[in-house]
């Protein structure tokens, strides 16, 4: 990760009217990206993440406020912006009536590439994608995970240093979603920059160097995944006695050990305790005073608070479920976009 | 996919330079022959309507208004032409409203090229529907017994004619492709337009006939104009008036409607 920026944001604003009622989509958000790293937005649907992208990829032109991509002013310098961008996302799709080959053919021909040069360089992103074989059908036979690949195959013709990945996993089975992200671990380790917008946590926990977490167009938090869930607390020990006898001392030395408060769980063998803001240290010297004490405990895990738990404690309210089971085929939200058309 | 690959793939050397206007236009010209070849049934209604419209006025009203189909067949082949390419012309708003909805304007809208080659590709691309649509219709007309006075050279610069508007006309679409919700709307909202325009002209009748407010109405409609500068071309007996109306209308909704249809594409939210 180097110093320099790859993307800086000073006071953008999108206010959407419709009928009379105005849409703050976005009120004021900074961002600093620095080169080579991945930058999550997080938060749910209607929080302006989208809004936010369009206008860095210049599809939307901003109210207020600054935005530059490598430099380049994302209004005034919109071409130079548009060369070193890649999109994808709910809004920046492919032709479903034409065949993979043919969407990724058009690209390089409307990048430059000649036709020989767009063909070998399709070729090779078609192979890198495992599409090779779907290549000459049409894009609207594709399952959901071939979809987003084919849309990811899409944003990377030109080898962009700044790729933008709109909601990149959303409605994706689990296996898909690891390809996504084995993909663009590999871009990032090869010296690209990501912005990713998401409203999983354990997406932007395995993939994002910082994280703003966003709500109703504002930033409400920023950080690195470790620096937001500290401001929560330094995590809880969960832990599992043997005997459902034992659970009254365990609780003791803990709370001796810990320094801190002790919850019973509604299982009687268990018990929880959050770790207070210095008591990290402590937490390896339990484990052998509950044995030294002739307690055996089965089971015992440290573990961070989840993100989840950072935007209740940051917003009040919980983040969408994300662990429904995700439909095979594509079912994108397209209508219920967080922009007005 | 294995990581070599994928690098690989990625990796680019020597980046393209910049292509030309006209290279991203064609390029998006290729693209809507490609929707052709892969959604044909798209030119269903191209193949069809012109067929359903010239046979059942022929037969149905040929005899009664002028005295034979063979002689009606003459006087309305010209206006079924554009009654014909009117209506192809929105396919245009319908395609690119399609393509807003699906989220591949947006792509488009965020590469580096010349803006306007979208729209004006989509329309080279249009040319391909106007002239199988025309070449379907004036072969339907001569095995029917349309016998243009004009010749081949009249026929073919009728048709040229036509384009030209068509190509001015599709502005139209376009702006209302850009501003309506769905591509079936657009639909809706183009017939209701289209239909009055070409009926209550005189296509399929002389509005000699006519009551004098409805005449009135006939001698202003544009599609009236057209039609007669169609006619004239295809007997050989040109109407410079009315072909010059013509051209000046195309230059005029192209150069009023080209721009605001711009416009309205590059500040699209």
């Amino acid at each position: 990760m180097s110093d320099s920026l790859a993307v800086e944001a000073r006071g953008l604003v999108k206010h959407f009217t419709s009928r009379k009622t105005v849409t703050k989509a976005v009120d004021g958000i900074d961002l600093s990206i620095g080169e080579g790293s991945v930058f999550g937005l997080l938060g749910p649907n209607g929080a302006g993440k989208t809004t936010v992208v369009r206008m860095l990829a210049t599809l939307l032109r901003p109210d207020a406020g600054t935005a530059s991509v490598l430099g380049h002013d994302v209004v005034h310098d919109a071409d130079a912006v548009r060369s070193a961008v890649g999109l994808t996302g709910q809004y920046a799709s492919v032709d479903e009536d034409l065949t993979g080959t043919e969407n990724l053919i058009m690209l390089a021909r409307l990048y430059g590439f000649t036709p020989a040069a767009s063909r070998r360089r399709v070729q090779g992103l078609l192979e890198a994608f495992d599409l090779a074989d779907a290549g000459s059908r049409q894009v609207k036979t594709y399952s959901g995970g071939m979809h987003r690949r084919i849309d990811l195959a899409a944003s990377l013709v030109l080898a962009p240093r700044v790729l933008f990945l709109d909601e990149p996993t959303t409605g994706l089975d689990p296996r898909s979603r690891n390809q996504v992200w084995d993909i663009v671990r590999v871009l990032v380790d090869d010296g690209a920059t990501v912005l990713l917008t998401t409203q999983y946590l354990d997406e932007a926990d395995q993939l994002a160097d910082r994280i703003a977490v966003v709500d109703h167009g504002r930033t409400i938090a920023e950080g690195t995944s470790s620096e937001l869930k500290r401001s929560v607390g330094e995590g809880a020990v969960h832990l599992r006695v043997a005997e459902v006898t034992d659970r009254t001392r365990a609780a003791e030395i803990t709370e001796r050990v810990l320094g801190t408060e002790v919850t019973y769980d509604s299982d009687p063998h268990a018990i929880a305790a959050r770790v207070p803001d210095d008591g990290a240290d402590a937490v390896p010297r339990l484990l052998p005073a509950l044995t030294d004490a002739g307690i055996a405990v089965p089971e015992f895990t440290l573990g961070q608070p989840s993100l989840d738990e950072v935007f209740l404690a940051l917003t009040g309210q919980p983040l969408p479920d994300d662990e429904e089971p995700a439909p095979e085929r594509d079912t994108r939200p397209r209508e219920t976009s967080e922009v007005p058309r | 996919m294995t990581t070599t690959t994928l690098r690989d793939a990625v990796a680019l050397t020597d980046r393209p330079t910049r292509p030309s206007a006209l290279g991203t236009t064609l390029t998006f010209g290729w693209r809507a022959l490609l929707k052709i070849k892969h959604v044909p049934e798209q030119l269903f209604d191209v193949l069809v309507s012109p067929v359903i419209f010239t046979l059942m006025f022929t037969y149905l009203f040929g005899g009664a208004l002028a005295g034979s189909t063979q002689a009606y067949v003459q006087f309305l082949l010209p206006g079924i032409l554009v009654q014909t390419i009117l209506f192809v012309t929105i396919y245009t708003g319908y395609t690119l409203n399609n393509d807003i909805s699906k989220g591949v304007f947006d792509r488009f809208r965020s590469l580096p090229i010349w803006r306007p080659s979208p729209v004006v590709g989509a329309l080279l691309g249009d040319t391909v529907r106007y002239t199988i649509a025309s070449v379907i219709t004036i072969a339907l007309g001569l095995l029917l017994g349309f016998r243009p006075e004009g010749g081949l050279a009249g026929v073919v610069l009728g048709v040229l004619l036509l384009l030209v508007f068509a190509f001015a006309l599709s502005w139209t679409f376009i702006i209302l492709g850009l501003l309506v919700r769905s591509p079936n709307a657009v639909m809706g909202i183009s017939m209701l337009v289209l239909m009055p325009l070409t009926f209550a002209s005189n296509v399929f009748v002389d509005p000699a006939t006519m009551p004098s407010g409805l005449r009135a109405f006939v001698e202003v409609n544009p599609v009236s104009h057209l039609v007669t500068a169609e006619r004239s071309m295809m007997a050989g007996e040109p109407d410079s008036a009315a072909i010059l109306w013509v051209l000046v209308a195309s230059v005029v909704l192209t150069g009023v409607l080209g721009p605001i249809a711009m416009r309205i594409y590059r500040t699209k939210t």
